[in-house]
């Protein structure tokens, strides 16, 4: 079973592959940790991430602002801590969608084959042609800034990764023996593939998921960084990174250089763990 | 076959399963894959179906669910219980399928889902398709599994914490759940051992009395379907090459394959040798048969065998259940078995 090459992996990050359990249960530990932290953030903040304090502008760390202040006065923690939420809120859209949205076309495109199978699949291919960035350019620009249009364009761009592995896998499912025995008990082809099929080939398609988030964190914090993604005032660490390009000119990288790390630190925390949940799938499968 | 054969003695409108005329083509094949099969199962009847691999046995017992290969063409008439599966629509066939007949799997392993528990996969069928409530359908499921052997707590087991012979049974048991009337089992005892083997056929063959349903069992062990069946077909290129009572038929073969397939088989009793084996490969499916299609095989063959193929016509009288063989040269064989 290839159940490991199925999964796509961007070549830039199929590296942090790893055996390692320690380094999985740190990222598991991490993942969790931001999580929690993005939920509580607005009670543990210490100052409200929009207050502006110029007279402090730029200051490095302080017992008031343990991370600094950013070039407008802008207390960095407090930044950080509920950007968390935007910045994970996000991708969780763009997850959820294509993870939805592409499960029901590959499970529909596998299981049904023939012509749905070629629109859908022929559809999908379509998408890949547009690079899901641009795709995202393209309707932030018609609609405006704010997180739902770039969510959803990601999300579509997104969709045909999930879609393939879902049918292909879908295509292996179908010949197993057991959905003929539930054939022959007389059960309808929709209630095998929903009840039987779909929570078989769920962990696959759970750990692709995973690994996606990890791009779409990306992504969204690139369209956040271009000035095309969260509306200006909204603690976001893409924003955060475009915001402190000055201070990083005035001397002062600190406020640029956190949001950077946590995105980076998150990023490589999803992939682990996405990857690792591949891996024991691909294993379980042999 | 030009000549269809009149329905048998133990036919009617209430036979478990009828068979007529059955023909499948599939694509890509230069000959039909079933060739005009008749086979009829009479209500508490165990028949056996016997023949090599490819003689077209299990693709027979396959469509009397209409579990057919993609792309198959079937002609003929599959009626169970008087009504055509061929002609049924998707619901009809979905009531069929929970309520009228079962099908046993070879490999019970692999038909079972590795994710649901034992009880979750023997009530589903009738808590889904039958609208029986959950609490009447655990308990017929507690009756079935009482029935082939084994207690309740295995409702609550995954089908990996069970042995394959217990695993065969659970399947015996879903068969049964719908109360079928025809119960098709495609070499149930395969993937098992030998021991295994005989508690499972044991078992099907009670369960067949007490639930009074027709059994049409596919295997390709001649000792087995004489030990559990009332009657034999045997079948040869998707074609009916001999059928008759078992013990007749066994005793008596009729047609040279039936004859080649019991001189095969390895006793304990008969003395040590080389096993006979018949000479030459079954026919393919990329050509065309005119003739017999055992004619190449066969050491009784003349010219009128490769020319005309012979009709299932039958071969011994005074018999409530006919004794027939598709041969041009059977009487040459009642001489020939006499050393059997």
């Amino acid at each position: 079973m290839t159940t490991a090459t199925l999964i796509r992996r961007r070549p830039g990050l199929a590296g942090i592959r790893t055996d390692r359990s320690w380094l999985f249960r740190i990222c598991l530990g991490f993942v969790a940790l931001l999580v929690l932290l993005a939920i509580v953030a607005p009670w543990i903040a210490p100052h409200d991430p929009n207050a502006v304090d110029l007279g402090s502008a730029l200051a490095g760390p302080s017992g008031a602002h343990p991370a600094g202040v950013d070039a407008s006065g802008r207390d960095t923690l407090s930044r950080l801590l509920v950007g968390a939420r935007t910045s994970l809120l996000g991708p969780l859209g763009v997850v959820v969608f294509s993870t939805v949205a592409g499960v029901a076309v590959g499970l529909a495109a596998g299981w049904r084959g023939g012509w749905l199978d070629s629109l859908l699949s022929r559809g999908t291919e379509l998408v890949f042609a547009f690079p899901g960035m641009l795709l995202a350019i393209l309707i932030v620009s018609v609609y405006g800034p704010g997180l739902t249009a770039p969510v959803l364009a990601l999300g579509v761009a997104y969709l045909p990764y999930v879609s393939r592995l879902t049918r292909s896998l879908v295509l292996a499912e179908r010949e197993r023996p057991y959905v003929e025995a539930y054939r022959v008990q007389g059960h309808s082809g929709l209630q095998i593939s929903l009840r039987h099929v779909l929570p078989n080939i769920a962990p696959v398609v759970l750990a692709q998921s995973t690994i996606n988030f990890g791009y779409a964190l990306i992504d969204l914090a690139g369209l956040s960084f271009l000035g095309l993604g969260v509306p200006p005032l909204t603690p976001d660490w893409g924003r955060m990174v475009f915001d402190g390009e000055s201070a990083i000119q005035s001397g002062y990288p600190l406020s640029a250089i956190l949001p950077c790390l946590a995105i980076v630190m998150t990023v490589v925390a999803f992939n682990v763990v996405g990857e690792r949940w591949a891996d024991q799938v691909a294993r379980r499968d042999r | 076959m030009s000549t269809t054969t009149e329905p048998h003695a133990s036919t009617g409108p209430d036979a478990a399963l009828d068979i007529r005329g059955l023909r499948l083509n599939l694509p890509g094949t230069a000959r039909p894959v079933l060739d005009g099969v008749d086979l009829t199962v009479a209500p508490r009847e165990t028949v056996a179906l016997v023949g090599e691999s490819g003689s077209g046995k299990s693709l027979t017992s396959r469509s009397v669910l209409r579990l057919l290969p993609p792309g198959a063409v079937a002609e003929g008439r599959v009626l169970v219980e008087g009504r055509d599966v061929l002609a049924m629509n998707p619901g009809e066939l979905r009531r069929l399928r929970t309520h009228t007949a079962a099908m046993i799997f070879q490999d019970p392993r692999a038909a079972t889902n590795p994710l649901r528990r034992i009880g979750d996969f023997l009530t589903e069928s009738l808590r889904l398709n039958a609208q029986v409530p959950a609490e009447e359908a655990t308990e017929r499921a507690v009756r079935m599994l009482d029935a082939v052997g084994l207690g309740d707590h295995v409702l609550r087991r995954y089908p990996g914490q069970l042995s394959g012979g217990m695993l065969q049974r659970v399947m015996i048991a879903a068969a049964l759940m719908g109360d079928p009337t025809l119960i098709l089992a495609d070499e149930p005892t395969t993937a098992l051992d030998v021991t295994t083997q005989a508690e499972v056929v044991g078992l099907l063959d009670d369960l067949r009395g007490q639930f009074g349903t027709g059994l049409l069992f596919v295997t390709h062990d001649l000792g087995l379907a004489a030990a559990i069946s009332d009657r034999v077909y045997v079948m040869y290129a998707g074609r009916i090459a001999e059928t008759g009572p078992a013990e007749e038929l066994f005793q008596r073969p009729r047609h040279p394959y039936t004859r080649a397939l019991l001189d095969s088989t390895p006793r304990l009793t008969a003395p040590r040798g080389r096993l006979a084996a018949i000479g030459g490969q079954p026919p393919s499916l990329r050509q065309e048969l005119t003739g017999c299609p055992f004619a190449p095989r066969c050491r009784l063959a003349t010219d009128v065998c490769t020319e005309r193929a012979p009709a299932l016509i039958p071969v011994a009288d005074g018999n409530p259940q006919p004794h027939l063989a598709a041969c041009h040269h059977s009487d040459q064989l009642t001489e020939v078995t006499a050393d059997a």
